[in-house]
């Protein structure tokens, strides 16, 4: 072990490695000591953090700065919401449907932005988001503009009985977190992973080199809106009713988890998950005054991406060189070498 | 005949959705900053013009005198204390920043003046109406394009006639050298952001006598603003009063068609044309 070689391991990650599997037995074991408020709480903390995760794969890492991606949180729960509703099909059969509805969309919804480029494909994808918003409004089965509820019997195919319905969510929205993170570390550790952040650092290079951009960036956009689709159903079946400015809401689901991107450290693993935290933390805190939190989490966006461009992560990373999560490669053996 | 006057109507309605664009055009054209609060910026201009207008019992055409310079004045300060920091090379710390003073303005609305609709109480011009041929035309939508034409003139004649304009269009190609040849950036930006402030002011006292708004509304007006800019071609103002013109007219023959069809019409007139035109369909230049 003392010949010089590249690593990605780190003490901190292998720390965190070894930590992550007892942290996640006992959060699968919430339903027993948490209680039901708390649950719940955990449930959309899990599922903001797969949305700023995923955001910040997109944003961050394949520079496909969308403002549009409520678009596919709506999309999921409306079809979630019409395959138990109108098809009457089991609400956990539906989550893989409707994924797939969801990289259809967003394979077809490329081929269109991906013409646009910067400000004009940000712009395009909201337009595209307001597009499926009217259009669900337009559907009266669906409730039409003032939405719809669940009803109880859907909700009960889950499970008879309460106690397990709500654990069920949770774990649905563990699970679902669990894999976004998983599979957006899987990928960027990946052949394709490295592509991508060569074209995110400089792309005309990338291109030189081989790599087929386009086709780098299509990957990650369907991806990432197959797995939108999926928080989107799940943040409904918390919700229990959908409407098309609920579902369909550019600060709930894109404004807020810009915020929490960037509060956290845009471009990093950790970013997101810290940026969760602080928001959730600011939001048990302030939530009582209303409005007034919503302007003081303005205030503490602009004032991060002035002061801190690089969001708290980035702070502590600058300073002290850590990284929970392996992405980048380090030479170890130096210090034994004596080099 | 109902089609005729629809087009008619969208034709006029184009003039409202040209002066929400004809700043956005400005900016985005000189600085390349995407304002994702200017719809809230218009909203905000209409609020300012209710309460001038409760206050000192003004009509809503005479407060512009008042609220034009206050937003232009607004918008130099929000320029150079906040927005200058956040220009660069990337789209995304503006975005962002604009993004939170978009979510500050709208609670800060909403705070001030509760989510109830308001409107601009501007007497008999609101109904009154001129007979051109079989059309019957509003006398305030016709006011409103007269003005929206005679805004993006002036904003036209500025633009490659005066000094103001030289310095935009310098840095807005080379920003480097413009600097190096004399010009302060960070004032020629707030400078172009005061103009952006004022035409948003008068497009929002047009609004706010024409519907109902509420601190929410402000997300539409920038959509329809930037897809009339879009629709237009960058760098392109008489393109944006084109740009406006084909959104209205698409909104008011999809109300025509079916009354849930206006606004969808309009954004899929708009991805249409991207699709067709990704630079839209007269820009100025290749970027």
């Amino acid at each position: 072990m003392n010949a010089l070689h590249v690593t990605r391991q780190t003490r901190l990650s292998l720390t965190t490695l070894i930590l992550l599997m007892p942290a996640l037995v006992l959060l699968t074991a919430a339903p027993w000591w948490a209680g039901r408020a708390d649950l719940r709480l955990m449930g959309e903390i899990a599922l903001y953090m797969s949305l700023a995760t995923l955001w910040n794969l997109l944003a961050g890492y394949a520079g496909l700065v969308s403002v549009g991606q409520q678009a596919y949180v709506g999309l999921g729960a409306y079809v979630f919401f019409a395959l138990t509703l109108l098809a009457g099909v089991h609400p956990l059969a539906a989550l893989p449907l409707l994924m797939l509805v969801g990289a259809g969309m967003s394979a077809t919804a490329a081929v269109l932005l991906f013409r646009l480029r910067g400000a004009y494909f940000a712009i395009g994808s909201w337009v595209l988001a307001e597009v499926f918003r009217l259009t669900f409004a337009q559907v009266s089965a669906l409730g039409g503009g003032s939405g719809i509820s669940l009803p109880p019997a859907v909700v009960r195919a889950l499970s008879d009985d309460r106690w397990m319905r709500e654990a069920m969510a949770w774990w649905l929205a563990l699970g679902a977190a669990a894999l976004v993170i998983g599979v957006v570390v899987l990928f960027l550790r990946s052949r394709n992973g490295v592509a991508l952040t060569a074209i995110r650092d400089n792309e005309l290079a990338a291109r030189s080199l081989g790599i087929d951009v386009w086709r780098t960036k299509f990957t990650v956009y369907v991806a990432v809106g197959a797995l939108t689709t999926l928080i989107g159903a799940l943040i409904f079946l918390q919700k229990l009713r959908i409407s098309p400015d609920a579902a369909f809401s550019v600060n709930d689901w894109t404004a807020f988890v810009i915020f929490i991107v960037v509060i956290g450290g845009l471009g990093t693993i950790e970013g997101p998950i810290i940026g969760t935290l602080v928001f959730f933390a600011l939001r048990q805190t302030l939530a009582d005054l209303g409005t007034i939190y919503l302007i003081a989490l303005g205030l503490v966006a602009i004032a991060v991406m002035l002061w801190a461009p690089r969001g708290l992560w980035g702070l502590v990373r600058d300073r002290w060189g850590l990284e929970i999560f392996p992405l980048s490669r380090r030479v170890a053996g130096l210090n034994e070498k004596g080099h | 005949m109902e089609w005729i006057n629809a087009i008619a109507q969208g034709v006029l309605l184009g003039g409202l959705y040209a002066l929400f664009a004809a700043g956005l055009s400005l900016i985005f054209g000189i600085m390349r900053l995407v304002n994702i609060a200017h719809g809230d910026l218009i909203v905000l201009s209409a609020y300012v013009a209710l309460t001038v207008t409760l206050a000192l019992g003004l009509h809503p055409l005479l407060a512009l005198v008042l609220v034009v310079p206050g937003m232009a004045l607004f918008g130099y300060a929000l320029q150079r204390l906040i927005l200058n920091r956040a220009m660069g090379e990337d789209i995304l710390p503006p975005l962002l920043v604009t993004f939170g003073l978009s979510v500050i303005i709208q609670n800060a609305l909403l705070t001030g003046y509760s989510a109830d609709p308001q409107k601009l109480d501007a007497g008999w011009i609101e109904t009154a109406s001129v007979q051109a041929g079989p059309l019957v035309l509003g006398v305030m939508p016709l006011l409103v394009f007269a003005c929206a034409v005679a805004v993006i003139g002036a904003l036209q004649w500025m633009f490659y006639r005066t000094a103001l304009g030289r310095a935009f269009r310098a840095t807005s190609d080379r920003q480097d050298i413009a600097q190096l040849m004399g010009l302060n950036r960070a004032h020629v930006f707030a400078m172009a952001m005061a103009l952006c402030l004022a035409v948003t002011a008068l497009a929002g006292v047009f609004l706010g006598i024409r519907t109902a708004f509420d601190p929410a509304g402000g997300s539409a007006r920038l959509i329809y603003g930037f897809e009339a800019v879009i629709i237009g071609g960058l760098g392109n103002l008489w393109g944006t009063l084109a740009g406006g013109v084909i959104l209205g007219v698409a909104q008011t023959v999809g109300a025509t068609i079916h009354p849930g069809f206006q606004v969808l019409a309009g954004h899929l007139v708009f991805l249409a044309i991207l699709a067709v035109r990704p630079r839209g369909l007269f820009p100025r230049r290749e970027e």
